[in-house]
This record gives structure tokens, C-alpha cells and sequence, in this order.
């Protein structure tokens, strides 16, 4: 492991905290950054007392009798409410589904050695999708619908790809293809039939408008779980970049590779989807910006594209809830305008092949 | 030692390799020999049980291969294949690196860098170690994967056409790299496809055609005109090499007669 790479991270792991503490004071109300990161002191303090309460009663009863705070209060009870109960969960949500999309679209362009690859390339998204749809028409929950419609579309699509104990890579991408758009034929049928379509074209755009600390919870285990367990396998994908056939005679296990690589990607991305929608290029260009700043090596890139892709995220939501006055973008929409110039620029400068 | 007994491959119902027996010892460099298609590639293969054999036996120092791991073979056996390009920009250390992946639980420690740098040693790349693997010339990649193929602290090494896309020099060099590691107490087995240089380098020579091996020996055994001939379908001639000590196959060719007028 090299040393430029282990700044990289530490330098992103610093741009993300700022981009957390600025982005939420970023808003309609206006509340200055200093006095938002105070906020967030205070109530980390908070929900540490909370938690030491439950374990050393007597210590916690004793520090507020003394009155000990880290900060002094300086405002407003509906400041404090906007900070905590409408603006941080949103903001940890996009960087919750940010990690989550950069991570599997990592893992998913290094196990499919395909450039092209995104969390949603075997029908993930289009899984998804019908499962929103149906839930949005049936008025069913949505967020478990949808999960579960994207779980089930990637077991449909591995085993349609697995013959005799392996899933070939190519089968995999094509059965992915095919799945996919036969279930995105299905979600359109949906559209066309339904009454109220806008919203199920709406959570297609993608966007985190429905953010709270429930989904922030309950997302929150599963994708930082599903993340930490893929760095796992970040040697194993590094080894699978030589060749399928390399890595067998270093001794890999590379259909067991492919299928915890697969299940913790689309486990990821589930969660993920399943509170956002579909938002688009996240997954495809914050793993190749990483790759063209710290190279191919999974152990670096792994984290690096995780934090990337939480503060892009973080980012183009504060732009797509704040640039118009009366209504908000969806945030699909800004990573796609913010994300593809920039990818086009970076594909121009390099001037040679980006990927193998 | 590696044993090879009555061993049958091939892929679906197509038999690749039939009933081959064969045994190479320590310190012995066997070549295999035979035309494209005669399975020779499939045997590398099947040893590693990259390929599940049809039926018989691989045993390496006396163990059967078809009871170990993956993770265990890859300790036991690296194999080079001619490896043209790698196309991701790892450094050459993390390259060789990867040869210590059955070793590796969670990450690398001194020991595997030790192992690493050893190798490098060996095989004279330990100056290009933090070069890309892209910016390699021919002959210093294939050194490098033989590198990672010694960082796998194997007993036995096989190779798949390791010299075959080189030039002259960088051929010379890999197998007397080759034939160092052998004497050193290395199995080495060799597919390779200059008869010329499978005479030099190679102690006990196995000539395979249509996935049969239709004989094995000393070079002087197998070498012949008349198993030339059977295997590759070209009349040849064969004599005794006295600068190398070794021999010599020509094959024997209408003079070429220039019909563009």
C-alpha cells in the first residue's frame, strides 16, 4: 500500500465532515455554519450523555447537576430543530446512499472487469423500480418493496447466469440486461396504467426528499455492514483483475469471490435504492475518478470511492434542494448534469484508455 | 515429486487428454511438446484442477490433489502462463505480491515482503519494483510473473509456452532462470514450443499428439525423426548439436523458390 493513497483518504475523510457540517447549514433558513456545528457538537454530546446514562446513571446525573456542556447554547429552539430533525438526517442519508452506490459500483467494475459496470448493471435498478411501482399502485410500502424487488431481480438474474457451478461474467452481464428490461417494460406498463403516475416517475428520478432518521437507521447498519465486509474482498478483486484463469492458479476461489462480491453489492445498493430511488452515475463515475486518482489497487480504492462518492452526493443534494426557490430537483437529475462534463473532461485530458 | 497416473480431461464430453502417466522429480526441467491442440495446455490445466479431471490421479509429494483446497494447490503449484500485458496499473511489487494470495490472511505481513523482495531478487526485477506493470517490456513482465509464481514458495512450477512471444535473449534468459530454480530442487514442467530449445533445457522431454502421449524419455529418446514426424506431420531431420552439446531439429523444406515475377 502506498503512502499517496493513504492521503487521498485522509484527505477526503476531512473534506466530508466539512462537506457535512456546511451542507447542513446550507438551506432556506439561513443558519451559519459555526452555530450548525455547534449543534452537531451538542447533540453528539447529547446522545453520548443519553448512552453513558444508561450505563453510569450516576456519573451522567452528576455532570448535569454541575451543569457541564461542551458549547453554550447560542440559539434558537427552532434552529435546533431544523438542524436535527430536517436537515442532518437528509444530509447523512445522501451520504449513506453516496458510500453505498460509489462502493458497489467499485466492486461491480472490478469483479465485471467492465468499464461500464454500475451498482444497477444486472437489473438491479429495473428490480427496484417494479417494486416501487407496484408498492406506489397497491399503496404498499415502498422503501420495503423496492428492496425487496432489487434483492430478488439479482438471485433471479445469478441464477439464470449460473451453468454448472460458475457464473461466466459475460451470462451474467446479458441475463442482467435481459431481466432488466423485461421488468422495466413491466414498471412502464404500470406508469402507463396508472392514475397518478408522477410518482412513481418522480422516485425513478431519484431523491432524498423522504429523509429521516428511520430510514437513516435502518439503512445506515446494512450499507455501512455491507461496505466495511466488501473491503474485505478488496485483495481478492485486486488478484481478479490479472484474469479468471491467474486468479484460479493463485489459489482463489473465484465463484465464491463472485457471489459474496454480488450479494454484498446488491445488498448495498438495495438499501440504498430503496430510500432514494434510482439516482444515476454516482455508481459509474466517482469508482473511475477514483481509479484515475489513486489507480486500480481495491484496498485504496475501496475507501476512497466510498468517501468520494458520499460527499458528491452530499453535494448535488443541497444544490438540487436549494437552487430553486419553490421546489426541489431531483437529485438524479444534478448528478447526471454536474457528473458527465466533468467525466467527459477527465476522459479528454487523460488522453488514453481509461480501463483495460 | 509430482505424479501423474492414468489422467483422462477434457471439456464437456469432448476427452482432451487420455490415460497420460507421468513423473518428474526434483531438480528435473520437463518439457512437453506437441502440436497446438494436443492438450498440452489442458494438462497444465488439469493438474492445478483449474479443470476437474474425467478420471485419474495428480499427486504431489504423494498427496492427491483431488483432496486439497485450492488455497493449498496454489502453495504446492504456480503456474506461468505467456502473460502479453496487464492492463491495471499496479505496481510491480503489488504484482508479485499477489503470488502470496494463499498465504495471505487479512493482510501481508514482514514475512510475505521478505518472500517478495527474495523473489525479485531471483529473477532480477527487484530494481523495476515500484515501476507500473503497464510500462513493462515483454521479457521483464514474464520475469515478474515468474517472480510471482516464486513469491507462491511452490514445489512445483509449470509453465505454458513461458518463452514463446519472446525475443532470443529474453528466451535464454527465462529458462535459465528456469532451469536454476529446477536444480535448486524445483519440478519444473515446461510446455514449450522450440524443439530446439526443449532439447537444451529440457532433462526428460513428453511428446503429446492428439491428447495421447505417445512417448517420453531423455531428449535423445524423443527427439526423433520418426516421432517428429507422427506428432507435428513434418518431415525432419535431426542432428547432433556439438556447439550445445545437444541437438538439433531442422525440419526439411522444399528450397524456397521465388515465384514473384
Amino acid at each position: 500500500m502506498d503512502k499517496p493513497g493513504k492521503s487521498v483518504i485522509l484527505i477526503l475523510a476531512i473534506l466530508l465532515i466539512v462537506a457535512i457540517i456546511t451542507n447542513t447549514a446550507i438551506g432556506s433558513t439561513s443558519i451559519s455554519p459555526d452555530v450548525t456545528a455547534r449543534i452537531l457538537v451538542a447533540e453528539i454530546f447529547e446522545g453520548m450523555i443519553d448512552i453513558t446514562g444508561k450505563i453510569f446513571p450516576s456519573v451522567t446525573a452528576n455532570m448535569q447537576a454541575n451543569g457541564y456542556y461542551p458549547v453554550e447554547k447560542t440559539w434558537t429552539n427552532s434552529q435546533e430543530v431544523i438542524i436535527r430533525d430536517i436537515r442532518l438526517p437528509r444530509v447523512l442519508l445522501a451520504v449513506l446512499v453516496g458510500a453505498a452506490l460509489s462502493t458497489a459500483g467499485c466492486a461491480m467494475q472490478g469483479l465485471l472487469k467492465n468499464p461500464m459496470a454500475d451498482p444497477y448493471i444486472i437489473g438491479m435498478s429495473s428490480g427496484a423500480a417494479l417494486g416501487a411501482s407496484l408498492g406506489f399502485v397497491m399503496l404498499l410500502p415502498v422503501q420495503l418493496l423496492s428492496f425487496v424487488g432489487a434483492v430478488i431481480t439479482i438471485f433471479v438474474v445469478y441464477n439464470i447466469s449460473k451453468i454448472g457451478g460458475k457464473v461466466p461474467v459475460d451470462t451474467l452481464l446479458l441475463s442482467g440486461i435481459a431481466v432488466g428490461s423485461l421488468l422495466a417494460a413491466i414498471t412502464s406498463l404500470i406508469i402507463f396504467i396508472s392514475h397518478s403516475p408522477h410518482q412513481i416517475i418522480f422516485w425513478l428520478m431519484g431523491g432524498l426528499w423522504t429523509a429521516s432518521w428511520d430510514k437513516v437507521k435502518i439503512t445506515s447498519v446494512m450499507i455501512i455492514f455491507g461496505v466495511l465486509i466488501l473491503y474485505r474482498y478488496a485483495w481478492n478483486l485486486n488478484v481478479m483483475l490479472l484474469g479468471e484463469e491467474q486468479a484460479q492458479y493463485l489459489g482463489l476461489d473465484i465463484e465464491k469471490v463472485k457471489r459474496y462480491v454480488l450479494v454484498l453489492s446488491a445488498l448495498v445498493t438495495a438499501a440504498a435504492v430503496s430510500v432514494s430511488g434510482i439516482i444515476g452515475f454516482v455508481g459509474l463515475i466517482i469508482p473511475h475518478i477514483m481509479r484515475i486518482i489513486v489507480g486500480p489497487d481495491h484496498r485504496i480504492l475501496f475507501p476512497a470511492s466510498t468517501l468520494m462518492g458520499a460527499v458528491f452526493l452530499v453535494l448535488c443534494d443541497t444544490f438540487s434542494r436549494t437552487i430553486l426557490d419553490s421546489v426541489e430537483l431531483p437529485v438524479g437529475i444534478v448528478t447526471a448534469m454536474f457528473g458527465a462534463p466533468f467525466f467527459i473532461y477527465l476522459l479528454r485530458k487523460r488522453r488514453q484508455s481509461l480501463y483495460a | 515429486m509430482l505424479e501423474i497416473r492414468d489422467l483422462s480431461a477434457g471439456y464437456g464430453h469432448r476427452h482432451v487428454l487420455e490415460q497420460i502417466s507421468l513423473k518428474a522429480s526434483e531438480g528435473e526441467v520437463v518439457g512437453v511438446i506437441g502440436p497446438n491442440g494436443s492438450g498440452k495446455t489442458t494438462l497444465l490445466k488439469t493438474i492445478t484442477k483449474v479443470l476437474e479431471p474425467i478420471s485419474g490421479t495428480v499427486l504431489i509429494d504423494g498427496t492427491n490433489v483431488d483432496e486439497m483446497q485450492s488455497k493449498e494447490i496454489a502453495k504446492k503449484v504456480a503456474v506461468v502462463s505467456q502473460v502479453i500485458s496487464i492492463n491495471f496499473e499496479f505496481t510491480v511489487e503489488d504484482i508479485v505480491l499477489m503470488g502470496r494470495t494463499p498465504y495471505i490472511k487479512g493482510s501481508e505481513t514482514v514475512e510475505d515482503i521478505n518472500i517478495v523482495k527474495d523473489a525479485m531478487e531471483k529473477t532480477n526485477t527487484l530494481f523495476l519494483k515500484d515501476r507500473l506493470i503497464t510500462q513493462l517490456s515483454g521479457g521483464e513482465l514474464q520475469r515478474v510473473i515468474i517472480a510471482r509464481a516464486f513469491a507462491q514458495d511452490p514445489k512445483v512450477l509449470l509453465l505454458d509456452e513461458p518463452t514463446s512471444h519472446l525475443d532470443i535473449t529474453n528466451q535464454i534468459d527465462i529458462l535459465n532462470l528456469v532451469k536454476h530454480a529446477s536444480r535448486k530442487g524445483m519440478v519444473v514442467v515446461a510446455v514449450i514450443h522450440d524443439l530446439n530449445l526443449a532439447a537444451y533445457y529440457c532433462d526428460k522431454i513428453c511428446l503429446l499428439q492428439d491428447g495421447k502421449l505417445i512417448s517420453v524419455g531423455t531428449p535423445d529418446q524423443v527427439l526423433t525423426p520418426q516421432n517428429i514426424e507422427r506428432a507435428f506431420n513434418i518431415p525432419v531431420e535431426v542432428i547432433p548439436n556439438e556447439i550445445t552439446n545437444s541437438l538439433y531439429v531442422i525440419p526439411v523444406l522444399e528450397p524456397l523458390h521465388d515465384t514473384l515475377h
